[in-house]
């Protein structure tokens, strides 16, 4: 019999792709495709949801074309997905209602004041696990409805129909108007607001409180389970999971037991704590989330430290400055010099994440001098992304209480050393990476496989994963000291840029 | 005697204008200048940026000749670049061998690791990105010392590491002339007695060789009862080198 794989779709923010493994869980192709990053005005961020598909629809067959197989080898569908982007779409044509709104836009920061009043920004986190932020996706929702005429009248008559990636994939997978399905899973529905931690269903209260009707919104089903069998792209084929990006990796990290912990390092970083069947709630900053539900069997949570620009810094020194060709220069760039020169780069695009949450910092270079080159730039991009670690590492061992041993870490940025050699300096303790860097997509394919009984159970994909390199702490306690205190001096001076009466109208 | 190619005539002919023009060039004044369609044009200019002699300025409206024109001798791929375009295939390589996977490539004689993927059994392994490896003496020095034209890169001793090591020039030119032929190289105790290695040619734009990817184990494993390199090791390693050069020709 020919060889069977599972097919991992992963719609990332700037790309999509499509990632066959086979049984040993080894990546045998992958076929990628970027999409358009739309930035209308400054701090609003769109995606073109036709092009998102169109570029499923794309990379799906070229992944089989690569190894020369046949559609019918693929067992099953994983797909995983850029999480909070949302849209609306017609449920009559198919066609999405404007653009997607993505993850890092900051349109809604009024919006968000509002809601919050006099309870401040953690007043739904008992319900949702979350706080209130531009980041999430119920505000978003909210800010469609009250700003496209005549949306919220057809959304209360059921003619749209709300989504985040992986309902609209699932949607037009099974049909599109012709029948598709609309669902979404745990993971995903636990980064909207809208949905209740304990319940795992769509909240009343959170519903009324962002006025969103309920008519739009998507089932939630298990992240692990067979949702549909695709019509298009890979008639037959059943679809055996959906989950976030993020979810996905911790999946593929194999950290299925409480106190197992990842970090992926691509546009944003996240690290995510495994805490069981146990709804963790922060005091420092992290967010709780779901980590993932296999069929019918209890959640497992999740605390989550995010960093929302970490390699999208680097993505900016290339095209916003063009100070390098490619994001892996800045590597070779960063080596030309010995430290950072004193330079800090504190990258708060899009207000700070975790452990912070505050959404009117600015970003800021600080303790210029003439002495900096672009070399001691570079040095500062990557190292942003470790005391951006560091900070949420620091955050994570106060709510556990444990202290982390190891760092599990993948994703695109994992390929640079001098960033991976600092991570470890930086947090002292050793960083592993295992054989899959795209763990995102292994993760989905694993959750996808256990589906349709590719894969027996979760032991037998923990021995798949290996070590492939490992970078160990050598740095002078004083000086990690001294670069921290530094680092978070340069973080004060991003706070409270945007002020009350600067802020952009909402129209 | 074939012709001569019309194409690269053109695409010489868009480079003399960029070099004169330093503040760079539109499609339509390359096309009106040289009285080609503005599609023709289009295409030499995406080919030439592709390959990096021309850049286009932040507005994208006109090009001009990179700076890397200029420095057509030094290398043209950025080995950090060449690390992250191999990754995912060197992993894949290692898991499905269960071998110790390296990419390097050759600078000033010598050949510098620039990725490595321990063993996949989890035992204690350090990364040696960045060390230097004899290139007469190993099986990734042999893959790309094959397709070197410049002699340059040629080491300029060569110092024996175990009595298996080639240390007459002849004998190694015979070598590297089996490699081209076979389109692989193998190592066997030439560098380290009981260790056997198998690497072949990553091959960027254009068929250049910008690098190598093998793997290196105890011989045991890595050859048959006979002592020659297993077959099926060797057909792992060239696709693997197949795939790395595929995504890197790939148009970013
Ligand atoms: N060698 C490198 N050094 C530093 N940064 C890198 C390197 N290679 C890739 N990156 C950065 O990593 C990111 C790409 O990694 P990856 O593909 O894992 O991201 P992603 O978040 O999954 O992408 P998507 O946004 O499509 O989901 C980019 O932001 C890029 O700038
Ligand atoms: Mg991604």
């Amino acid at each position: 019999m020919a060889e069977q794989y599972v097919a991992a779709v992963d719609q990332g923010t700037n790309s999509t792709r499509c990632i066959l493994f086979d049984r040993r869980g080894r990546l045998v192709s992958v076929a990628q495709r970027e999409h358009r990053q739309l930035f209308p005005r400054p701090g609003w961020v769109e995606h073109d949801a036709a092009e998102i598909w169109r570029n499923v629809t794309r990379v799906v067959p070229a992944a089989i074309r690569q190894i020369a197989a046949e559609p019918s080898q693929i067992v099953a569908i994983g797909i995983t997905n850029q999480r909070e982007t949302s849209l609306l779409w017609d449920r009559r044509t198919g066609q999405p209602v404007g653009h997607a709104v993505v993850w890092q836009d900051t349109r809604t920061d009024r919006l968000i004041t509002e809601l919050a009043g006099d309870e401040g920004p953690d007043r739904f986190a008992d319900l949702c696990g979350l706080p209130l932020t531009t980041y999430f996706s119920a505000p978003r929702l909210r800010w469609m409805l009250d700003h496209t005429p005549g949306l919220r009248a057809r959304a209360e008559r059921g003619e749209v129909l709300f989504g985040t990636m992986e309902s609209w994939l699932i949607w037009n997978f099974t049909g599109g108007p012709q029948g598709g399905l609309h669902v979404t899973d745990v993971t995903n529905a636990s980064r909207t607001m809208l949905m209740n931690i304990e319940t795992l269903e769509w909240d009343d209260r959170l519903l009324a409180a962002f006025d969103v009707p309920r008519s739009v919104l998507p089932e939630i089903r298990p992240s692990s389970g067979v949702f549909a069998t695709a019509t298009e792209v890979l008639p037959g084929v059943r679809i055996g999971a959906a989950l976030g990006d993020q979810q996905a990796a911790l999946f593929g990290q194999t950290c299925f037991s409480p106190g197992e912990a990842k970090c992926t390092y691509g546009t944003g970083s996240f690290l995510l704590l495994h805490t069981g069947k146990e709804i963790v709630r922060s005091t420092h900053g992290m967010l709780t989330t779901v980590a993932y539900q296999i069929g019918s069997e209890p959640a497992a949570y999740a605390l989550e430290g995010s960093m929302a620009v970490t390699g999208s810094l680097v993505q900016w020194f290339r095209d916003g400055l063009g100070l390098i060709h490619t994001a892996a220069e800045i590597e070779t760039l960063a080596r030309t010099v010995e430290d950072n020169g004193g330079a800090y780069i504190v990258p708060a695009f899009s207000g700070l994440f975790a452990p912070h949450w505050r959404s009117e910092a600015r970003g800021v270079i600080a303790g210029l001098t003439g002495y900096i080159t672009k070399g001691h730039l570079a040095r500062a991009v990557l190292e942003a992304t470790g005391f951006q670690t560091l900070e949420v590492v620091n955050a994570m061992n106060a709510d556990s209480g444990i202290a982390l041993t190891a760092l599990k870490v993948d994703g695109g940025m994992t390929a640079n050393n001098l960033l991976m050699q600092f991570l470890a300096d930086l947090l002292d303790v050793p960083v592993v990476r295992p054989m899959v860097t795209e763990t995102v997509s292994l993760g989905a394919a694993y959750a996808a496989g256990l589906a349709v009984g590719y894969w027996p159970d979760l032991e037998g994909l923990r021995s798949n994963w290996h070590r492939a390199g490992q970078w160990l702490p050598n740095m002078d306690p004083d000086r990690r000291a001294t670069e921290y205190a530094n680092w978070q001096a340069a973080v004060q001076r991003t706070f409270g840029w945007i002020r009350p009466d600067q802020a952009r109208s909402d129209q | 005697m074939p012709g001569s190619v019309q194409s690269i005539e053109r695409a010489a002919a868009v480079l003399r204008l960029l070099a004169a023009a330093p503040n760079g060039l539109g499609v339509a004044d390359l096309g009106n200048a040289l009285g080609l369609a503005k599609p023709t044009v289009h295409g030499i200019l995406k080919t030439l940026h592709q390959v990096g002699f021309v850049e286009q300025d932040h507005t994208g409206a006109h090009y001009r000749l990179s700076d890397a024109f200029g420095r057509l001798g030094e290398t043209y791929l950025d080995p950090n670049e060449l690390r992250s375009r191999a990754i995912n295939w060197a992993d894949s390589l290692a898991s499905r061998s269960g071998e110790v996977v390296r990419v390097g490539r050759l600078v000033e004689g010598k050949v510098v690791v620039v990725h490595h993927v321990f063993r996949p059994d989890d035992s204690d392994q350090d990364l040696d990105v960045g060390t230097t490896l004899p290139p007469h003496a190993c099986a990734l020095g042999k893959a790309v010392l094959a397709f070197d034209a410049s002699g340059a890169a040629r080491p300029g001793r060569l110092d024996a590491y175990t009595t298996r090591t080639i240390v007459d020039p002849a004998r190694l030119a015979e070598e590297l002339m089996a490699v081209r032929a076979k389109g692989w190289a193998g190592e066997f105790e030439e560098h380290t007695v009981e260790l056997a290695g198998i690497a072949a040619p990553i091959r960027g734009l254009g068929g250049l060789v910008v690098g190598a990817v093998g793997l290196t184990g105890r011989i045991e494993r890595i050859c048959d009862s006979r002592l020659r390199h297993r077959s099926d090791l060797i057909t792992m390693v060239r696709a693997t080198a197949e795939a790395i050069g595929r995504d890197l020709r790939e148009e970013r």
